[in-house]
């Protein structure tokens, strides 16, 4: 009780010094300057106006937005079934498999994103959607798999046994009890994919080339080359819809603790 | 039988399946698990395969069902080998340990879980859903959750998942191994009673040999993977072949010495200090080692109502416990072998104390050569 004040002061300070830029970068957004300042002049929405009046703000959005729900969908398929996978491999080979599905969360985003600009750049895939979406696939699956995994290791197998023998086929098992009740680790992972993609530059940095902006890649060029608080709205929008996600996801771990 | 059965059980085909194992083998890694199991399950037969954990009775169980291949021998149902066939087109009703129930799904649904895989429209699911309720006295419980519901309460909805599709055998692993003793003791009755309603097989495995007693038409005793004795429950009780039987299926005494002489059928031994006799399905050398085998209660001490003539041994008494509806007796022979005995307590038997000298005889005719 003698430690409260302290402690009570300590995480304050830590909370404001995490929410600092998170506020910073809201309030620049609805100022009314030409440039970027602190504290704004005065406040107003022409940034909000500059960015849904700009195409392309508007295109580099439904890009990313594009490219994040298809990653999602390849992304949660593919990770999913690598998690169901790796409970059915022997201990030490599975050991090995999960390191290697893991590895693009271990192995530097660099060092990642230039491995892949050089095969993607033999395959034309620079610039195009396409190589952006089998990219951060690669970097949302082990988020899949980890959740998934997680809500796997709940899960009963004698459960899926007694589906079979009470007549029901292998998919038929899966589709009407393994995947009900992992479908709060799959439905995770779909939105930590999710976010993954739509967050991610530096892959992004090497291959969208000119063809393929996608919304981080753009606001990486608008703070390079032109620093207008356009970029302070589009920022406070994406911090509005990630954080509606995680709560969603929040959520439904609470839904599946019930 | 209970004749307000619904057509569940008036339905029944008249008999159940029949199993055939043939030098039924499987290895783990090199291990062998079950190493030449042949069984002939009878149709309608309630077969109960009894043995420690890890004597390959559930894997023998799990390669009926087929979530095990077999390294080696064939299954055959109804002379029809089912070796390749998966697990869902064998039609075998299955009973899990901890019941399996389908928790997203309310108890209506986990019955109507089989119907539904096989086609059956939605008023034959729910009419034959109540069928399947009232045969395992739980009638309006189809809209609660496996969660809500107790541990005996959900092993009846589980049996009822596994019988409402009317399949010709029914495996069952330890069922009732979760549940207190008194619950599995009613429940024990209500299989019985399913069996003899519903005409169809059951392979039931269990490591609990008065559960196997209770139940079984007759028990194959698993042994390291191979099946030491079978055989109805009192054949297996009054004549176990070997020592682990006469031991893992209920309490026994061994005395060990060796052979003196046969007398038609039965061996005279020199065992304890004293001359004993044992039924011997065979004639044994003489001079060769020899155990015999009694069960406790077999036993009486001399001169007391109902003790029979036949074999007789000095003791000393080293324990007596009073234990309800009988006296549990450690007894020890002038050679230093420890036996024990139990007499059905009545206020007008006279306990013995420890330190005690005592005579006790036992019949012939219970002991055997193991």
């Amino acid at each position: 009780m003698k430690n409260r004040p302290p402690l009570l002061l300590l995480t304050s300070l830590v909370l404001l010094f995490l929410a600092l830029p998170i506020v910073l970068i809201v309030t620049v957004s609805f100022s009314s300057a030409v440039y970027l300042t602190f504290p704004p002049p005065a406040f107003g929405l022409r940034w909000y106006r500059a960015y849904l009046g700009s195409a392309d703000w508007l295109a580099s959005t439904w890009l990313s937005l594009a490219v994040a729900a298809a990653t999602v969908a390849l992304a949660t398929i593919l990770g999913t079934l690598a998690a169901l996978g790796l409970t059915r491999l022997p201990r030490a080979v599975r050991t090995a498999a999960a390191a290697l599905i893991l590895s693009p969360l271990i192995v530097p985003g660099i060092v990642v994103a230039i491995g892949i600009y050089y095969a993607f750049s033999r395959w034309g895939l620079i610039g195009s959607p396409v190589g952006l979406v089998l990219a951060h696939t690669c970097l949302a699956v082990p988020f899949v798999v980890t959740s998934v995994s997680a809500s796997l290791a709940n899960f009963d197998r004698r459960l899926e046994q007694a589906a079979r023998s009470l007549g029901a086929t292998p998919w038929g098992a899966f589709r009407q009890v393994t995947l009900p009740l992992i479908r709060p680790g799959v439905l995770v992972g779909a939105l930590f994919a999710f976010i993954t993609s739509f967050d991610e530059l530096i892959v992004a940095l090497f291959l969208s080339g000119s063809g393929a902006v996608t919304l981080p890649r753009r606001m990486w060029d608008d703070l390079r080359f032109a620093i207008d608080p356009t970029i302070a709205a589009v920022s406070t929008l994406t911090i509005v819809f990630t954080a509606l996600l995680l709560g969603g996801a929040h959520v439904l771990r609470q839904r599946t603790a019930r | 039988m209970d004749g307000g059965l619904a057509p569940l059980a008036a339905a029944r085909v008249g008999r159940g399946a029949s199993v055939s194992l043939v030098d039924l083998e499987k290895r783990f890694e090199g291990v062998g698990a079950v190493r030449g199991i042949s069984l002939e399950v009878a149709s309608g037969e309630f077969l109960t395969l009894l043995g420690p954990s890890g004597s390959g009775k559930t894997t023998t169980l799990m390669m009926i069902a087929g979530f095990e291949t077999p390294s080696g021998g064939d299954i055959a149902i109804d002379r029809q080998s089912v070796v390749g066939v998966p697990p869902h087109r064998r039609n075998i009703g299955m009973v899990f340990q901890n019941y399996a129930l389908f928790p997203h799904l309310t108890v209506a649904e986990n019955i109507a879980f089989p119907l539904k895989q096989r086609g059956v429209d939605r008023a034959t699911r729910a009419a034959r859903v109540v069928e399947a309720l009232q045969l395992v006295r739980l009638p309006g419980y189809e809209a609660r959750y496996p969660r809500q519901l107790s541990g005996g309460q959900q092993q009846r909805v589980a049996l009822a998942r596994a019988i409402v599709f009317q399949p010709r055998l029914l495996l069952m692993d330890e069922p009732l191994g979760a549940l207190d003793k008194q619950l599995r003791e009613s429940l024990q009755l209500e299989m019985r009673r399913l069996h003899a309603d519903l005409g169809i097989t059951f392979v039931y495995v269990t490591h609990d040999q008065e559960e196997a007693l209770t139940m079984s038409d007759r028990i194959a005793v698993v042994n390291e993977g191979r099946i030491a004795q079978l055989g109805r429950p009192e054949e297996l009780y009054d004549r176990p072949c070997d020592r682990f039987v006469a031991s893992f299926l209920g309490e026994s005494n061994f005395l060990t010495g060796t052979v003196r002489g046969m007398e038609a059928g039965v061996v005279v031994a020199d065992c304890a200090g004293a001359v004993l006799r044992a039924v011997a399905p065979q004639g044994l050398a003489v001079g060769s080692a020899v155990t015999l085998s009694t069960r406790p209660e077999r036993m009486r001490f001399d001169g007391v109502s109902g003790a029979a003539e036949g074999n007789r041994l000095r003791t000393t008494v080293t324990e007596a416990v009073f234990a309800g509806e009988r006296c549990r007796y450690l007894l020890r022979a002038e050679d230093g072998t420890m036996l024990v005995l139990k007499e059905p307590s009545s206020a007008t038997t006279r306990r013995r104390a420890v330190g005690e000298v005592a005579e006790i005889t036992w019949p012939v005719a219970d002991t055997v050569v193991v």
